[in-house]
């Protein structure tokens, strides 16, 4: 009785050691965690985080310009975008078009998909088999009611169905689909699809 | 009968302002670009103005309290405990107002009194002035320079202190040079001041925007100086909330019930979603505010950059949104300089010499203006000032600005 009463008070104690160290690991890694995201980055660091801000609102910048802002020279910008893309960091350099604008209006439809996952692949198999059509515009894996969200980006409405009738759905995996059409994009990529409103201010002020 | 002779003398002497006749001119040119701009570019953040609607929706109309929404005043309290380490007491040592310009007449009127002077260091945002001469005071203008960064320097001050001086006015990041005052530069002023027993104005609107990781520095956070400072600031630089008219005063609690008896008579109290909507800011705007700080960043170095890059001497401000070249190299003075830019590039810039003698010779850009603009005003600025040189008949430098 008495030793594994014994044990007991070990067992615990020892539970409260793992407890006591977990809660310091734990303390470590979130002092460690913020003090890196407390500008504690590297100029050189801060200098690709600067850079890639920049190029995200205008991919088209002025090196030259763009050099000037993050007070760098032209050679290490250019350099570092060269590395930037080397590394897949950059993937593409794109252009948000407002396409009901040119009156070719693109069909944008979300689907989302109930997959049973492959036994040994989850789901990164299936999805690899989905992204590869040419009209999935992008491809999200979801916590949820269901698995994978597609977005579609095609010219019809009929090409929207019959993606998803003769591809999407007789896939072996996939459960179900629900398919969503885009009625109308306000917001997209954090560019607003309305006009802009006009500088309001007075042209001069003290 | 002649009105004019019916105005005050004060009012009658106070010349109108030097910005006017610039205003009329960027006024006719379509395709003009104003880097005359003193406020931000961003519109306020959306989920500020949302909170004013809600506010407006719920029927919140009225009247509060002359000091200013309680909610507030704690929020300001806290925030100025955060950012600058001062602690003023929420209910008895801070005032909600019509933006900083209502605090500024405020501190002015209640501390000088007939003929006493003020140290208004220049070139510096317009009103300072005005506001101490309508306070029936005389301002004394103590002058900085490019030489020194327009930093405030005690020699200056030394040579103009009189037993009549009452106080001094800071403004800091300054309106329109950019300069900044670090902590070792204040050391000395903080000294100056105790031993003349002043009381100091310090004008801390532009307090979020500085720059190269040097953060805004109060003079009221010095030992023994919170008892000698008003301190003056607002939303409208911080939280792109110009429009709003909302700003505060925090003071001694003595100073602070003298201009709360001022406000309480003149103002009432500021518009209610004006504060709502400050509240707002102080509680989730911080945020936004650095995303702005950072934007505002960038341009900066364009802008400087460029101004070097065409020889005119720019020292590098690290506060505000503007910038602050010397242009004499031009061969031109502020004023010729600013009309003939407009007429000829449709670009507008304030002269200098309309924030004081000190600013002379240059010329205020403000870079709160998208990257687009600021580029295409940079280039016809530089066209211009190079058509100006090829005129001169020998070639001028740079450093005779100095």
């Amino acid at each position: 009785m008495i030793s594994i009463k014994r044990c007991d008070v070990s067992i615990h104690e020892a539970k409260k050691k793992i407890v006591f160290f977990n809660l310091l690991l734990y303390n470590t890694y979130i002092i460690l965690y913020h003090l890196r995201s407390l500008d504690h980055m590297s100029d050189q660091e801060q200098l690709r985080h600067e850079i890639l801000s920049i190029l995200k609102e205008n991919a088209r910048i002025d090196i030259k310009q763009l050099a000037d802002m993050v007070g760098a020279t032209q050679t290490e910008v250019e350099q570092m975008i060269k590395e930037l893309e080397k590394e897949k960091v950059i993937l593409r350099f794109g252009t948000t078009i407002n396409w009901q604008k040119i009156g070719k209006p693109k069909v944008y439809a979300l689907i989302d998909v109930k997959i049973t996952p492959q036994r040994g692949h989850g789901f990164d198999a299936l999805a690899k088999r989905i992204y590869r059509f040419s009209e999935v515009h992008s491809l999200y894996l979801m916590s949820g009611a269901y698995d994978l969200s597609v977005l579609l980006e095609v010219d019809s409405m009929e090409a929207a169905g019959r993606f998803v009738a003769e591809k999407l759905a007789p896939l072996e995996s996939v459960v179900s689909t629900t398919t969503h059409f885009v009625l109308k994009k306000y917001k997209e990529n954090g560019v607003i699809f309305d006009d802009p409103e006009n500088d309001q201010r007075l042209v001069i002020s003290p | 009968m002649k009105l004019e002779e019916k105005l005050s003398p004060i009012v009658r002497q106070i010349p109108s302002s030097g910005i006017r006749q610039f205003f009329d001119l960027v006024n006719q040119k379509e395709n003009a670009i104003s880097l005359g701009v003193g406020e931000p570019d961003f519109v306020t953040p959306w989920h500020v103005r949302e909170a004013c609607i809600d506010a407006l929706d719920k029927g919140m109309t009225t009247y509060t309290s002359n000091q200013g929404m309680p909610e507030l005043t704690q929020a300001i309290s806290a925030y100025l405990q955060e950012r600058f380490s001062i602690q003023y007491d929420a209910r008895s040592e801070i005032l909600v107002t019509f933006g900083a310009s209502e605090a500024i007449d405020l501190a002015l009127r209640t501390i000088v009194s007939t003929g006493e002077e003020v140290l208004v260091p220049e070139p510096c945002y317009v009103s300072y002035t005005p506001c101490v001469q309508l306070a029936r005071g005389t301002p004394i203008s103590v002058p900085t320079s490019a030489k020194y960064g327009f930093k405030l320097r005690v020699e200056e001050l030394e040579k103009v202190v009189t037993p009549k001086t009452k106080a001094l006015i800071l403004c800091y990041p300054n309106n329109p040079t950019g300069a900044i005052m670090t902590r070792k530069d204040l050391t000395p002023i903080v000294d100056f001041v105790k031993k003349h027993d002043l009381l100091v104005i310090s004008d801390e609107i532009y307090a979020e925007l500085t720059y190269g990781g040097r953060n805004h520095v109060s003079i009221a956070s010095f030992k023994g100086m919170k008892e000698r400072v008003i301190i003056i600031n607002g939303f409208s630089k911080a939280f792109a909330m110009t429009g709003w008219r909302i700003g505060y005063a925090a003071a001694p609690e003595t100073l602070l019930q003298g201009m709360l008896k001022i406000h309480q008579y003149t103002a009432l109290c500021a518009p209610i979603t004006s504060q709502v909507a400050a509240l707002e800011a102080l509680k989730n705007g911080l945020h936004e505010c650095r995303s702005m700080v950072s934007q505002y960043d960038r341009r900066r170095r364009l802008v400087v950059k460029a101004f070097q890059d065409m020889g005119l001497t720019c020292y590098d401000p690290q506060g505000a949104f503007y910038v602050f070249p010397s242009i004499t190299s031009t061969g031109m003075d502020a004023q010729t300089f600013a009309k003939e830019l407009i007429e000829e590039e449709e670009v507008a810039v304030v002269p200098g010499d309309v924030f004081g003698p000190s600013g002379e010779g240059h010329i205020r850009c403000s870079y709160a203006t998208s990257i687009e603009r600021l580029g295409e005003a940079l280039q016809r600025i530089e066209r211009f000032v190079k058509r100006k040189r090829a005129k001169l008949p020998y070639p001028k430098t740079s450093i005779s600005s100095l």
